[in-house]
């Protein structure tokens, strides 16, 4: 290596051991470590579903057909997503930034329909302080919907640089990044849906 | 060497031979005089059949050390350097690596098989007719032992006959307490939510010593148990006494303070409450045993008990009247409180508990 | 000179880029700065948690001792444990991963800089965050295994144990942003040439090190979060009268708790293991197995966490299958001794400071390691478990191995750091005094426990046969902090009156001795070449045919670190940077607002939030003059 390489590699791909971005091996490690997160809240959720304390149980407790609307709109929101990553590497800016401005919308609404969700069930006394599946339910969604805002927030910061001009072509793989969170915690949420919100129901005829 | 014989202060003249040289023989030989608790005189079945492994585990580990610690001192002096010579360069011994790797493999399967059978042999539920079931109640920070064949309750004080096998049902109420008698069998914790058990025996007569091996909380240090093995004829006995009722006093300072144990004093000082029995039940009491055992002992026969609080202290009336005093200051973190008792009502108070035989 | 590459811009914040100063420490990212600044504020809290040690030793020097109270007790022995693992060992450890790892694998800095200065921010505000107990309410109390429902429900005096969860969780935030970094550093910025297997132990543990924290601290996380909920908020995890159960705190808790323990013995695994080839004059016996031991270690590392739960009555099936886990984890760690020993067989033993201490660790270790097999032997273990056996067991482990182990890496790369040498004849002293005490220590612990006293008791009655190893033990604990001071006066002396330190002054034979002492800000002018493993000692040595090297006359290590220091053509650093700080600062704002006054979550948050994008938009690199 000369000396002429630059000592930050980070924002440059091709210097690396493996060939591979800082950025995008850092993000990986990452998500790795939020499988773990989300593995152990998701547990603590299976091992306390049937601890109401007397309260409503996960059957008579959800409201499945509004949530698997709010969960299909965060699925679709993986798609705009990784369109609006596909138009910025093909250098179309507007259409970048009408998919990620979509992409954060669409999350919006999840986080709307959470939050309705949450306010709903509080008002029908099911509280953090109700049970131990009520205090396991609202820790693992509300961790989940933290996630979400947080993406969200990073889905405005990338349409503001590109508003700025400062979200070239070149730099789609910071883009990415962003994108790869927002499909890892879509992953997720499918997953609580599946364990939290469907299998308690199955047998509800 | 030394600082591992150490250990094992009575396992054989070999070993303190070893022990003798170096600076903790010192404490070995200071310590080995009286220890109530100490493992490696085990009194019944179960703790030996867990001191055996620990032997065996032991002396394996012993021989380790020896080898291990000594190739490495003999190294340090063979092959310090001198002016002049360089070390030849070489990277490794694959075969030697790999008997490396098999030999303590082994070893260690050879400790595994004793040792898994060994967890299901002292995991068994004793059977028979002569099995004693004592339910172990740990409470921040004594012990309630109930006999549900018997029908009564005590506390901190154990008694058991000698030869039977005795199976403890262990449950929590508070937070997590650890429940062992170190001479009789190794430790079995008592969780809040579960129920566990635990089997001993003691083929002995003799006083086991024990304690709370789970930190609980602010007097973790003062939540002791005793252990009584007598022969089933003395153990009869005291279960039979146990089952009775407390004799009631009729007249004198015993009756004034049994009477202030029901009802409080009249002038409503009593800032914990309005009396003892809103805590203790004491069978035989007019109202009291509305609650038994739920916050405080059972006090039915706390006269015949040698200690209190946590089996803490003796059970003499200069202890008793200073813990009436002021509980905490004996045991921090007492849930019985510095009740202001007056001189006049301790006295009473003492009249009558220590006639409770 | 500005690089064609790198876009520089005027910033959008006012850019503090100070060199010297002050300020220049706080907005710092160099790696080898940040690694200092860990060092010292470890050494720190090493003072404070080693007061803690001596006064519960003298507590317990005689029977019914009434030197501190009974809460004042289980506040020390409390905040004794959670002091020396989460602001000793572990950040000693980064400190040095920090300064070394980069120079180690031919690196100019860490992947992430300022991910790193956040890293040691975070880790300062949570240590303050969690001493700063002490004046608000009360310092946490209930172990540092933090068992539910004790630590959660209203069993304790004080908040001691809100400040515990959320201490924990900021100090789990530093530990997981700095293995991100060292993960990515270590995989993807190593010198040309430098693969996995010619890398370093100590790069290697550090590597290993860094995985086990990535996927245990989000465990100790939601334990944590479990607990903060249940202590603030009234949730119901751990509240048994609700159906909460708190076997679960103990598995989360254990699920991180043991990878834990090796993230505290590895890398000072990783220091012996290139000390001991340094002073014996050879290669590493058996670099593979021992790489490969080290992996081992950190994959079944996961699989033995109920062996702290034995008798928490998980049933004789499951005891019997984590007494076998146990047992092989044993295997890969023999491994390791036997080749530090193979390392030491024939080769020219050179008796330094640095050496002695690993040798200490590696005798040491010894004993802490077959009283951890006794540990796995279940019924063996329901004795010995929770008594000063075990106090004794993970002193051998983690203070004559981790600390002793750190103590070898500082005495070895003092010079790498501050460009001068440690005393010898006091680094000896220092040695040997601490070897005593330490011994004199922990010792009879093991007959204590064996003889059934339990551990966390702030007092026991004269008539337990516990009192002359009691008394011991403070002697041992004292002579222990007068070791402490012998090194802190050899710190002191050397910096006056100690030499320049040469290029390379133990004859070492990894990358970082290429670099001068200190190494400038970039490291190396030129990214060294990797043809070997031991690279360093290859640039200095040939080999003759039987097999005993020669000195190449020239001196190899000269040719890269001996330059005259010309100004770094081209080199680009990133500039300083006080937005890491700044989001730092937010979160024991958040925490503070969580324990007392809600508002002050949201204003945390907010300062986070700033931090954060201000760290995203501003550009790495300034030029000079903003």
């Amino acid at each position: 290596m000369s000396a002429h390489v630059p000592a930050v590699p980070e924002a440059h791909e091709h210097h690396t051991s493996t060939g591979l971005s800082n950025n995008k091996i850092a993000i990986w490690a990452f998500l790795g470590s939020e499988c773990l997160f989300f593995g152990s809240l998701i547990s603590t959720y299976i091992l306390y579903h049937n601890q109401t304390n007397g309260g409503p149980t996960a059957a008579e407790t959800y409201n499945i057909p509004f949530t698997a609307i709010v969960s299909f709109v965060l699925v679709l929101s993986s798609m705009t997503a990784a369109l609006g990553l596909l138009a910025l590497q093909k250098g179309d800016h507007k259409a970048f930034r009408a998919w990620i401005a979509a992409t954060a919308l669409l999350g919006m609404i999840f986080i709307g329909g959470q939050a309705f969700e949450f306010t709903h069930l509080y008002e029908e006394g099911f509280t953090i302080q109700t049970s131990p599946l009520a205090s396991s339910f609202f820790v693992l969604t509300g961790f989940h919907g933290g996630h979400v805002t947080v993406g969200i927030l990073m889905l405005l910061g990338l349409l503001a640089m590109s508003l700025l001009g400062r979200l070239p072509q070149e730099d789609a793989h910071r883009a990415e990044l962003v994108i790869l969170y927002w499909g890892f915690v879509d992953i997720v949420w499918v997953i609580i849906f599946t364990v939290v919100y469907l299998i308690p129901t199955l047998g509800r005829g | 060497m030394t600082r591992k014989a150490g250990r094992l202060p009575r396992a054989g003249p070999g070993l303190r031979a070893l022990a003798a040289a170096g600076v903790v023989a010192v404490a070995t030989a200071g310590c080995s005089s009286h220890a109530p608790q100490d493992f490696l005189r085990p009194a019944g079945p179960v703790a030996r059949d867990e001191g055996n492994l620990w032997n065996l585990t032991f002396w394996i580990a012993v021989a380790i050390f020896v080898i291990v610690e000594g190739l490495i001192v003999f190294a340090m002096l063979r092959y310090r350097s001198r002016p002049g010579r360089r070390a030849r360069q070489f990277h490794g011994n694959p075969k030697l690596e790999a008997v490396l790797v098999v030999v303590p493999a082994l070893l260690l399967a050879g400790i595994a098989v004793p040792t898994i059978r060994t967890i299901f042999t002292v995991a068994a539920k004793p059977t028979g007719s002569n099995v004693v079931n004592v339910t172990v109640t740990a409470h921040q920070f004594w012990w309630q032992f109930d006999y549900p064949d018997y029908g009564f309750s005590t506390a901190n004080e154990l008694h058991i006959p000698t030869g039977a096998p005795v199976y403890f049902t262990l449950k929590g109420v508070d937070v997590i307490h650890s429940f062992w008698i170190p001479r009789l069998a190794g430790k079995q914790d008592v969780v809040p939510g579960h129920v566990n058990h635990l089997a001993l025996s003691a083929p002995h007569p003799g006083l086991y010593r024990g304690q709370c091996t789970e930190y609980c909380g602010l007097s973790h240090a003062n939540m002791r148990l005793r252990v009584y093995a007598e022969p089933p004829a003395a153990f009869q006995a005291w279960a039979e006494h146990e089952s009775q009722d407390a004799s009631i006093p009729r007249s004198g300072a015993a009756a004034r303070g049994a009477d202030l144990f029901v009802n409080g004093a009249k002038d409503g000082t009593f800032p914990g409450g309005p009396a003892c029995v809103n805590c203790h039940a004491i069978n035989g009491l007019r109202n009291a045993g509305t609650r038994p055992g739920l916050i405080g002992p059972d006090l039915t026969h706390f006269a015949s008990r040698d200690t209190f609080a946590g089996a803490t202290y003796s059970n003499t009336e200069s202890n008793l009247r200073r813990w009436l005093e002021d509980p905490p200051a004996m045991k921090p973190g007492s849930d019985m409180p510095d009740l202001g008792l007056t001189r006049q009502q301790i006295d009473d108070l003492v009249a009558f508990l220590e006639g409770l035989k | 000179m500005v690089s064609t590459t790198l876009p520089v811009r005027k910033p959008r914040y006012l850019r503090r880029t100070a060199k010297t100063g002050l300020w220049s420490w706080v907005v710092t990212v160099d790696h080898k700065r940040i690694g200092m600044l860990y060092g010292a504020t470890a050494f720190l809290f090493f003072l404070v948690g080693g007061i803690e040690a001596e006064l519960i030793r003298l507590q317990l020097a005689r029977p019914n001792g009434h030197v501190v109270s009974a809460d004042a007790y289980n506040t020390l022995f409390t905040m004794h444990g959670l002091t020396m693992i989460f602001l000793v060992v572990m950040p000693m450890g980064v400190a040095l991963m920090n300064y070394i790892v980069p120079l180690q694998i031919g690196a100019r800095d860490v992947a992430f800089p300022r991910l790193n200065a956040f890293s040691y921010w975070v880790f300062l505000f949570g240590g303050l965050f969690l001493y700063s107990s002490f004046l608000l309410g009360g310092a946490p109390n209930g172990g540092w295994f933090g068992y539910a429902p004790l630590s959660t429900g209203d069993f304790l005096p004080g908040d001691g144990m809100t400040f515990y969860s959320l201490g924990l969780q900021m100090l789990g935030i530093a530990s997981l942003a700095g293995a991100v970094n060292f993960i990515v550093t270590i995989i993807n910025m190593r010198a040309p040439g430098m693969t996995f297997m010619r890398m370093p132990l100590f790069t290697w543990m550090s590597l290993v090190t860094s995985f086990l924290l990535l996927f245990a601290m989000p465990v100790i996380a939601v334990a944590l979060f479990e607990m903060m909920f249940d202590r603030v908020f009234g949730a119901d995890f751990f509240n048994v009268a609700a159906g909460g159960d708190p076997l679960l705190w103990q598995h989360l808790f254990w699920l991180f708790g043991h990878p834990e323990v090796y993230i505290m013995i590895l890398p000072a695994m990783g220091i012996v293991s290139d000390v001991i080839p340094t002073f014996s004059g050879k290669p590493l016996f058996g670099y593979p197995a021992i790489v490969f031991a080290g992996i081992a270690i950190g994959f079944m590392g996961w699989g033995v966490w109920a062996h702290h739960m034995f008798a928490a009555g998980l049933g004789p099936v499951a005891n019997s299958a984590f007494t076998l886990s146990t047992m092989m984890i044993a295997v890969p760690t023999g491994v390791k001794i036997f080749n530090w020993l193979g390392t030491m067989w024939g080769g020219s033993l050179r008796f330094k400071t640095p050496m002695l201490f690993a040798i200490g660790f590696v005798m040491m270790f010894v004993v802490g390691g077959l009283s951890g097999v006794t540990h796995a032997v279940v019924p063996s273990d329901y004795e010995q478990t929770d008594t000063y056996y075990v106090v004794a067991h993970f002193h051998y482990v983690l203070f004559g191995g981790s600390i002793f182990g750190l103590f070898a890496g500082l005495y070895y790369w003092w010079p790498k750091f501050f460009g001068h040498m440690l005393n010898e004849t006091i680094g000896k002293l220092h040695f040997w005094v601490m070897l005593i005490g330490f011994n004199l220590t922990f010792a009879p612990m093991h007959i204590l426990g064996l003889q059934g006293m339990p551990r966390r008791i702030y007092t026991y009655p004269g008539n337990m046969g516990w009192n002359i190893p009691n008394f011991v033990e403070t002697i041992g604990a004292l002579i222990i902090a007068a070791s402490i001071l012998v090194f802190i006066a050899n710190v002191v002396l050397s910096r006056r009156r100690e030499a320049r330190a040469e290029l390379d002054p133990w004859d070492a034979r990894t990358l970082e001795w290429l670099t001068p002492n200190p190494p400038p800000e970039h490291n190396f002018d030129e990214i060294p070449l990797v043809r070997h493993r031991d690279e360093l000692w290859h640039r200095k040595y040939a080999p003759t045919p039987e097999g005993v090297p020669t000195r190449i006359i020239a001196g190899g290590e000269r040719t890269a670190a001996d330059a005259p220091a010309h100004e770094a053509h081209g080199i680009h650093l990133p500039s300083g940077s006080y937005m890491p700080v700044m989001a730092a600062i937010g979160l024991p704002v958040t925490a503070y607002g969580l324990l007392f006054f809600p508002p002050l979550i949201g204003l945390g948050l907010l300062i986070i939030l700033t931090g954060f994008f201000g760290w995203v938009l501003e550009p790495q690199t300034v030029e000079e003059g903003y």
